[in-house]
């Protein structure tokens, strides 16, 4: 289960997720992002009450931030400790913009 | 104790997987967190499997779920009757390469190898047989 709530100001797409980011749920926050992504300049996914992370997951946030290219911009915030654990085997705490 | 479970090697079938591993974990009292990294190794040999080990056919999926003590730990193993691989021979990514020299995907094999203790793989009587081993 994965819950997806999206607002959309001044140019900036804001996800908040909350539950599991699975191979299941990824493709329901890839149909979200295929919406918004080519009119906002700015991504911002909040991943504090996100509980789970798979490589499913992991593609989505890589493929949104080559995406957005060097116009764009995408952050993630408030990560938690279980998702940083992954964002760190990955190498992922080094590509990603994390605040 | 020896657990099976005999399900069609089909990402639609991952829920069911998931929960037939957390349901024995949470019986042999593992916590949260080991119970998530597990489940995390799970989901990714098993999409693996689904995905590749049949191509555009049907197959099965069988997996083993023993729980031993001394050192308490967990081994789960899977097999399947598909095409010959093994997915701990394949090339690991570059963890540290630049985000415009990252491949999309790649990372799910990585992963459970991660999050695993032991990871070991054979092709015998015509089968991919993996196992999966993490101590409690």
């Amino acid at each position: 289960m994965l819950d997806i709530a999206k607002k959309i100001e001044d140019g900036c797409a804001y996800f908040t997720l909350e539950g599991r980011l699975d191979t299941v749920t990824s493709s329901e926050l890839e149909n979200e992002l295929k919406d918004v992504l080519y009119d906002v300049d700015e991504v911002v996914f909040d991943l504090e009450n996100l509980d789970y992370i798979s490589s499913a997951g992991l593609r989505v946030l890589l493929s949104t931030q080559k995406n957005i290219g060097e116009e764009g911009s995408m952050k993630v915030v408030n990560v938690n400790d279980t998702i940083m654990e992954i964002f760190d085997v990955t190498g992922f705490t080094d590509i990603l913009d994390i605040e | 104790m020896r657990y099976k479970l005999e399900t069609e090697a089909s990402v639609k079938k991952l829920q069911e997987v998931i929960d037939f591993v957390e349901g024995h974990l949470e019986a042999a009292d593992c916590n949260t967190k080991l119970s998530m990294q597990i489940c995390l190794a799970v989901e990714e040999i098993f999409v693996n499997i689904a995905s590749y080990a049949y191509g555009d056919e049907d197959g099965l999926a069988i997996m083993y779920l023993e729980i031993f003590d001394e050192p308490l730990s967990v081994v789960i193993t899977f097999e399947d009757s598909g095409i010959p691989y093994n997915p701990l021979a394949a090339a690991e990514p570059d963890i540290n390469a630049p985000i415009d020299k990252r491949r999309i995907g790649g990372l799910g094999i990585f992963l459970a190898k991660k999050m695993a203790d032991e990871m070991t793989y054979r092709h015998e009587g015509g089968r991919n047989i993996l196992t999966f081993k993490k101590l409690f």
